[in-house]
């Protein structure tokens, strides 16, 4: 029995955008121009890789399906009607695949690769008395990150992090791009009354607090979503489809406060633009409005929107700690980098301190976001047919 | 003390770029005297502004860097000095104006703190004295109420008065050296006379040494003592102004020299050179303008040409000139001697009007205040009579904001115009909406000035020719439009496999071609020429003008030829239309203006322009054949 939320559709729609795209450099044209450019250029190819490959997980990640609960006889359970009951637990092929790591769990906190747990605890020994001593873990030396405060693997908790990480930049950055893109585009290119309404209504949004924005709408909608673990039959339309997933409620707002920055900075080239000689060229032409919006002047700020999402992928996955530090971030059960940089706060203050769960945290958060902003820089460079090399 | 404010002894800059290390400056070597004119031109990418910046210790480091050579100035080398010394010459010893005024002064700070700062830097003195120097220089200038002056900012002056404020502040410290990197390019030319001539005057009486850079070889004409032809990083010839003029000697200069129009040459084509500079990369071995060379030799190519000394002071790269290599076997000449070029024949001027404009106004509101009140209006194009017949070039002249662009793009209807009808081939245009007006578009068309930003920079060529029939023409099916495409291309002298490539692929000169491509592509009868020349070089101008006249003659399409350049007017116009202030303040044909101006603003721009004038030979500069 398949599960889908409301984010798994944003990440199917990126992968099959990045589908679209590797099919599209493989025939001529513009973009294999570009990418015969990105491939000459190491540092981006391996920051490719990188990106594939946490892509590859997150997609892992997000496609779930319930199993058949087992009657005694090890059949599917039927209830009375007749329908096979599944359990309440979605597992993703990710959870799946890599089920060894996400069931040896521990007691407590143990260090990278210990063979001991990290706590001592009252151990009682063959001749019936007690010892305080560190317990021997249950996987002596297979969690290569240590494991958490409940005993769980660190390492995969930190891969659970990788589809919430993506989903947060990417999905955000997919609902923000085009408001800006239309409306910036749109201002700048007709000025007036267009440029006026459209002035009002980015000023007013950025005027308000984002943080505040985000605060209330999660109070409002994001309180009831689905925040990971067990799925609630109510909360699903159709038996499969989650539309009320607090991920997805999260990207939303954070979509609709973070498109201002990048429609002022395109609606201020477009004005500058729309007066270049080309424009002017394609006037006499009688080329008409949009498509002159789409052929000459889109294409001339694709620059600065690839600029402003990189950058603003690596703020979002950084904003998505900090909302979960004040608690409308995601669930407490969906994995998240947030959630385990807030739980490092307190293992942190404790003395030994734990430091593996932030350095895990940190670890994986840099190893996206560098190599995303490697490889958009690299695009930019090859978009732009005046720094290519032949 | 010598009578040299400036010695260079092979001079060598080069710069580490990916493709490899470009010789920008390779081997220059002329002195200049105190209180001389020194000229260096050449076309664009010739290396003229890296030796000046060479000189003034400028290079943009660390791609660029002086490989050898020596630059002494008043005797002493300045590459060796430390960082700290050099700063004590620039803007001293040696100072130097550019090209565009308006960007080398600093927004942000009043005049006078400009002009101030590197006399208190320099010489040591206190605020109030250096204000007194500054107003004293603002007066040499020949600004006016310099004591007012001293507390504006820059953007309240024009061109012209920002560019003799930066004579002032360049000579603020009574440099022995001013290097002039084309001063007057961007100005008007009424302006770029006063400013030449406050040059000279101020030169006289600070005998200061001028290096003055430029591509303009009536300016160097009319103003240096000495001349340097420099190309590809090399000088390939140096004399007197006068016997460079003269005499020409190197083929480069000579070509060059024929390329520029004028009356003389109407009924030909102008001879061109052609190609364009080699990248710095990427040098021809033996002489650097082997390929390009109307005189080319067999040997030329692989022998590299030593200087020869033809007459006092005049020395020639040229191995025409170099009795050792005539005498061998390496000087069977490549081409045949050019002969003359054809006439151009110009079509019979078909008397039938074309375009008939009656009272063209364009009127800009200027509003105030909170409600934006109209409070009055800018009169750009201020009601202008003009008739254009088939096949014929009318020149629209006049000075930069006298509304020449203004009144272009009105007559297309590219700005709607205020009022005033435009009748073209018996439809007004002026009363048209726009989807009506959208047929007439193929046939009137614009090439604009600058080659740029007329092309859009992320669409390859075969999109930007095709984007006028793909609109204008929906009807052609698309491969005909991709036929006509390549026609086009090939019409205007590119090739098909440039459609696939990208506009910063091409040099100035091509991406004008590509720029007419686009145009001709719809078929037009009619085009507007704005300043389509002038952002070139003369060498390539002189292709570009041979190529507009001969689409002429082969399409019968008549231009509006907007431009201040009258020599180009002289070249290519059948009549002029002199415009001022909004309006046209005379017209007649080419000789009628030329010959006899009646306005008085007609006879200030005509004596305005640098000529050069024909003299008789010194001394036979026939090879040494």
């Amino acid at each position: 029995m398949p599960v889908i939320l409301a984010t798994d559709i944003i990440m199917f729609l990126l992968t099959v955008i990045f589908v679209f795209l590797a099919l599209r450099v493989r025939s001529e044209g513009y973009l294999k121009d570009a990418w015969r450019q990105i491939k000459m250029n190491k540092l981006a190819m391996i920051s490719l890789a990188i990106l594939i490959l946490y892509g590859a997980v997150a997609l892992a990640d997000s496609i779930r399906w319930r199993d058949p609960v087992l009657n005694d006889n090890g059949e599917a359970a039927i209830a009375d009607n007749g329908s096979t009951i599944y359990s309440a637990e979605a597992l993703t092929l990710l959870d799946r695949a890599f089920s060894g790591m996400r069931l040896s769990t521990e007691k407590t906190f143990s260090a990278p690769f210990a063979e001991r747990q990290f706590v001592k605890e009252n151990i009682e020994v063959a001749d019936g008395t007690n010892r305080r001593d560190y317990p021997e873990l249950k996987y002596p030396g297979a969690h290569i990150l240590g494991t958490g405060k409940v005993g769980n693997d660190v390492f995969f908790s930190a891969m659970k992090g990788v589809r919430t990480g993506i989903i947060i930049g990417a999905g955000t950055t997919i609902i923000s791009i085009p408001f800006a893109i239309f409306f910036g585009v749109l201002a700048g290119f007709y000025g007036g009354i267009v440029d006026d309404i459209i002035q009002y209504v980015y000023t007013t949004l950025s005027s308000i607090p984002d943080v505040l924005l985000i605060v209330a709408f999660m109070l409002l909608f994001g309180q009831s979503g689905y925040q990971g673990g067990l799925v609630n039959e109510a909360d699903t339309i159709l038996n499969f489809f989650v539309l009320n997933d607090r991920l997805f409620w999260l990207c939303f707002i954070m979509g609709i406060t973070s498109w201002t920055g990048l429609c002022r900075l395109l609606r201020g080239e477009t004005l500058k633009l729309r007066e270049m000689e080309y424009i002017q060229a394609a006037n006499a032409f009688g080329v008409s409005k949009s498509t002159m919006m789409l052929r000459h002047i889109v294409p001339n700020v694709t620059h600065l929107v690839l600029i402003t999402m990189v950058l603003q992928f690596s703020g979002l996955v950084l904003a998505e700690a900090v909302l979960s530090y004040i608690g409308v971030g995601v669930g407490a059960e969906t994995g998240s980098w947030g959630n385990m940089i807030n739980t490092a706060r307190m293992e942190l203050s404790r003395e030994p301190v734990v430091w593996w769960n932030l350095l895990a945290a940190f670890v994986f958060m840099f190893t996206l976001v560098l190599p995303a902003n490697i490889f958009g820089d690299a695009v930019r460079d090859a978009l732009d047919p005046r720094l290519r090399t032949k | 003390m010598s009578d040299k404010a400036l010695e260079i002894k092979g001079l060598k800059t080069y710069f580490n770029t990916p493709s490899g290390v470009a010789k920008a400056v390779d081997g220059v070597s002329f002195s200049i005297n105190r209180g001389e004119t020194f000229a260096l031109v050449g076309e664009s990418g010739c290396g003229k502004s890296v030796t000046s910046l060479s000189v003034i210790q400028l290079v943009p480091e660390p791609a660029g860097f002086i490989a050898d050579g020596e630059i002494l100035l008043n005797g002493e080398d300045i590459i060796s000095m430390k960082e700290a010394d050099k700063r004590r010459i620039r803007g001293n010893k040696i100072s130097m104006i550019f090209q565009e005024p308006m960007t080398s002064l600093n927004p942000v700070f009043t005049i006078g703190s400009q002009i101030v700062e590197p006399i208190m830097l320099h010489q040591g003195k206190t605020k109030a004295e250096a204000r007194e120097i500054a107003i004293g220089m603002l007066a040499k200038v020949g600004l006016p109420e310099p004591g007012k002056l001293f507390s504006v900012y820059p953007h309240t002056l024009s061109g012209g008065m920002m560019q003799r404020v930066m004579i002032a502040i360049a000579l603020a410290c009574r440099p022995d050296l001013l290097i002039a990197d084309e001063p007057t390019t961007a100005l008007d030319v009424t302006i770029e006379a006063q400013i030449l001539e406050l040059m000279k005057e101020l030169q006289r009486e600070l005998g200061t040494a001028i290096m003055l850079i430029t591509h303009n070889m009536a300016l160097v004409y009319r103003n240096a003592e000495h001349v340097a032809v420099m190309y590809a990083g090399k000088i390939v010839e140096t004399a007197s102004t006068k016997t460079l003029f003269r005499n020409p000697l190197h083929p480069y200069t000579i070509q060059l020299l024929r390329a520029i129009p004028e009356m003389g040459n109407r009924d030909r084509p102008l001879e061109t050179i052609p190609g364009s500079v080699p990248p710095a990369t990427d040098f021809p071995d033996g002489c650097r303008f082997s390929g390009r060379c109307s005189r080319e030799m067999a040997g030329c190519a692989a022998r590299e040409p030593r200087p020869i000394l033809k007459a006092d002071g005049h020395l020639v790269s040229c191995h025409l000139y170099d009795p050792e290599f005539i005498s061998t076997q390496a000087s069977r000449p490549l081409h045949t001697e050019g002969k003359a070029p054809e006439p151009i024949s110009t079509p019979p001027m078909e008397r039938s009007p074309l375009l008939d404009v009656k009272g063209l106004k364009k009127h800009y509101p200027i509003r105030k205040g909170l409600f934006k009140r109209i409070v009055g209006y800018n009169k750009a194009v201020n009601g202008i009579d003009l008739e254009i017949r088939r096949g014929s070039t009318l020149a629209l002249v006049g000075e930069s904001g006298s509304g020449k662009t203004t009144a272009g793009k009105a007559i297309i209807q590219l700005i709607r115009p205020t009022t005033g009808t435009v009748r073209f081939s018996g439809n007004i245009l002026t009363d048209l909406s726009d989807t009506e007006l959208k047929p007439y578009k193929s046939n009137t068309q614009i090439i604009f000035q600058n080659p740029y930003s007329s092309l859009n920079p992320r669409m390859m060529i075969g999109e930007i020719i095709e984007e006028g029939i793909r609109s204008l023409k929906p009807e052609i099916p698309v491969r005909e439009r991709k036929q006509k495409v390549r026609e086009t291309i090939e019409r205007v002298g590119l090739t098909e496999e440039m459609l696939r490539r990208y506009p910063h692929e091409f040099s100035g000169g091509q991406r004008q071609r590509i720029g007419i491509a686009r145009v001709l592509a719809v078929e037009p009868e009619f085009i507007v020429c704005d300043e389509a020349v002038s952002a070139l070089d003369v060498s390539v101008q002189a292709q570009i003008l041979n190529l507009l006249k001969s689409i002429q003659r082969d399409f019968g399409i008549s231009y509006l030829f907007i431009t201040h350049d009258l020599g180009v007017v002289e070249y290519i116009a059948d009549e002029v239309a002199v415009m001022y202030g909004g309006k046209i303040v005379e017209r007649g044909t080419v000789e009628e203006i030329f010959k006899t101006p009646k306005h008085e603003y007609t006879k200030t721009l005509l004596n305005a322009v640098p000529r050069i004038e024909k003299g008789e030979k010194e001394y036979d500069g026939e090879s040494a054949r």
